[in-house]
């Protein structure tokens, strides 16, 4: 998309940056104790996040700007199909209700700050504290570059052309992430969501009556689907179960990832994180309506260089450049927010299950968060030059490869909460087996996230990430039985 | 270490129900009846997120939190 600079939005872009940069920066100093800076303080903000801290700390880093700008682009490019991501960001709310709460307990108890450091202390096994610490650090990587490309498309769309504002605003994020930690994203979550909110529900009230209403909406949508020969407003008979199985496997991912199992962790008690499964259904809510984005796009006729850029454009054709300033901004902030705690969350990964684990075993909780500090920069840097230097398609394939691999630590991380008899050698083999054989599917099905299984005569195409973790679940439960008995015997 | 926090109990299977709402396609891929213009596809799925809410909000008050 090539667009002249658009001063007006730039402006109004620019000014809700320079305010959410001196929120990053007086973050440091927001509910700081007075205890010297441990990697509790830095990277879970000393476990003190009440309920409404954690609403909008999660909000704003499980709904990430990536999701603002493709979940929307999906719907636009493939219509009913696209909108996995609702049932997904439902189902996974009695999930975090059941599971979450016992986790946060264990963790607060012995002082855990990742999941594998959880997975450490019930198993004692080293071998399998690293897989699970290895998978979430590669599954959070591209998620961070995706960030980034959300963040590039609406600078595109304000007119700014090249690197260099996409290089300020991450240098930027770095320096204050490195000095506040997990507070700068906590408190810049604040801004970021409330804008969200405000340029959702404006974008659906009134884009619809500048295009007939919803109803023309969805018959434009519909045209336009029958008229390419694909897609459509409902889903046909075999697009139920890849429609159904994304929705449970990114579920059951969803709270695996290092980012949102920060925000658990961070929160200071287990009811704060019952209250929030009833609390962040409402960005679901959201999250659906910006969906319609898509079909809007078809209603009002846009013409795309890229699906990506339905949301940009929409914004710029049917708003004045003032609030289009203000909704890029939004997305740009939004963007900020999750890059800033998928850094910290991978971060406490590599000081607590690698640092730790091998390095410096008697490393003091001032010498972690120094550690970890330094990896935040590192990993942001790292992700920062992905964008730069490799095609955005690579950033993806890795980040449904990530969502695969990060499903097969669920038996790992959360089987053994409930579960007494597990040991580490059986999740370890299921882990293996269900990573293998995932990665084999996804690569030979040409980086596609749904895999035709062949059963005689018929078949049936279902996500790749659940039909890993099935095969994982079958090598657990076959491995745990077969070195039960040889115990036995 | 003490992992057996939840009890089982009947109540818990609430927390089940959206799955099945949700996770069964072919009961709502269809358009009439629309409502508000949204054909039924769209807001029998977003109807599901005040419905969910509840749920867990009938299983939390059902429930007893000692933290």
């Amino acid at each position: 998309m090539t667009t002249k600079p658009d001063y007006v939005a730039i402006g109004i872009f620019a000014a809700f940056f320079l305010l959410v940069t001196v929120m990053g920066f007086w973050a440091a100093r927001w509910k700081q104790s007075s205890e010297a800076m441990s990697l509790d303080e830095w990277g879970l903000g000393g476990r003190r996040f009440g309920t409404w801290i954690t609403w909008f700390l999660v909000g704003g880093d499980f709904y990430t700007a990536y999701t603002i700008i493709a979940v929307p682009a999906l719907v636009y490019a493939v219509g009913a199909y696209g909108f996995f991501a609702l049932p997904y960001t439902i189902i996974v709310y009695p999930f975090v209700f059941a599971v979450m709460p016992v986790i946060w307990r264990i963790a607060k108890q012995h002082g855990y700050v990742t999941a594998a450091d959880v997975v450490y202390g019930r198993y004692g096994s080293r071998l399998l504290e690293l897989a699970v610490a290895l998978t979430a650090v590669v599954a959070t990587m591209p998620y961070i570059a995706l960030q980034l490309v959300g963040m590039a498309s609406v600078l595109a769309a304000l007119g700014l052309q090249g690197e260099i504002p996409l290089i300020i605003a991450f240098v930027v994020l770095a320096v204050y992430t490195y000095s506040s930690g997990i507070r700068a994203p906590a408190l810049i979550a604040f801004v970021k969501d409330v804008m969200i909110y405000i340029a959702v529900i404006a974008a659906v009230a009134v884009i619809p009556s500048k295009l007939g209403g919803y109803g023309a909406v969805f018959a434009a949508a519909d045209d336009a689907f029958k008229a390419k020969g694909a897609g459509g407003i409902l889903l046909k008979p075999d697009q139920f179960l890849p429609y159904a199985s994304l929705a449970l496997g990114s579920a059951l991912a969803a709270f695996m990832y290092p980012h949102t199992l920060t925000g658990v962790f961070a929160s200071k008690s287990a009811n704060t994180i019952r209250r929030n499964a009833m609390l962040l259904p409402a960005y679901t809510l959201l999250l659906g309506l910006l969906a319609l984005l898509g079909y809007m796009g078809h209603a009002a006729h846009l013409q795309l260089a890229s699906n990506n850029d339905v949301v940009p454009v929409l914004f710029k054709t049917l708003f004045p450049s003032w609030f289009a300033g203000f909704a890029f901004a939004a997305i740009g902030i939004g963007a900020l927010v999750p890059a800033a705690v998928m850094s910290i969350g991978a971060a406490n990964v590599f000081t607590r299950n690698f640092w730790k684990a091998y390095v410096n075993p008697a490393v003091t909780p001032e010498a972690e968060a120094g550690v970890a500090k330094i990896v935040s920069l590192v990993v942001k840097i790292g992700a920062l030059l992905a964008t730069l230097y490799l095609p955005t398609h690579f950033a993806l394939d890795l980040q449904l490869l990530g969502g695969m691999w990060i499903l097969q630590t669920l038996p790992a991380v959360v089987f053994g909460l409930f579960l007494q008899s597990l040991r580490a050698s059986s999740l370890l083999a299921g882990w293996l087996a269900g990573l293998v054989s995932g990665t084999w599917f996804i690569w030979s099905d040409g980086l596609k996230p749904i895999h035709h299984l062949a059963i005689g005569s018929a078949g049936l195409s279902l996500y790749t990430g659940l039909l890993a973790l099935v095969i994982n679940l079958v090598v657990v439960g076959v491995v745990h039985l077969a070195t039960s008995l040889r115990a036995n015997r | 270490m003490n992992t057996n926090h939840v009890r089982p109990r009947p109540i818990l299977l609430l927390l089940l129900v959206p799955f099945l709402g949700l996770l069964d396609v072919s009961l709502y891929n269809v358009a009439e009846p629309t409502l508000f213009g949204f054909p039924f596809f769209y807001w029998y799925q977003l109807l599901w997120v005040p419905i969910t809410v509840l749920l867990i909000w009938v299983v939390y008050q059902g429930t007893s939190h000692d933290d």
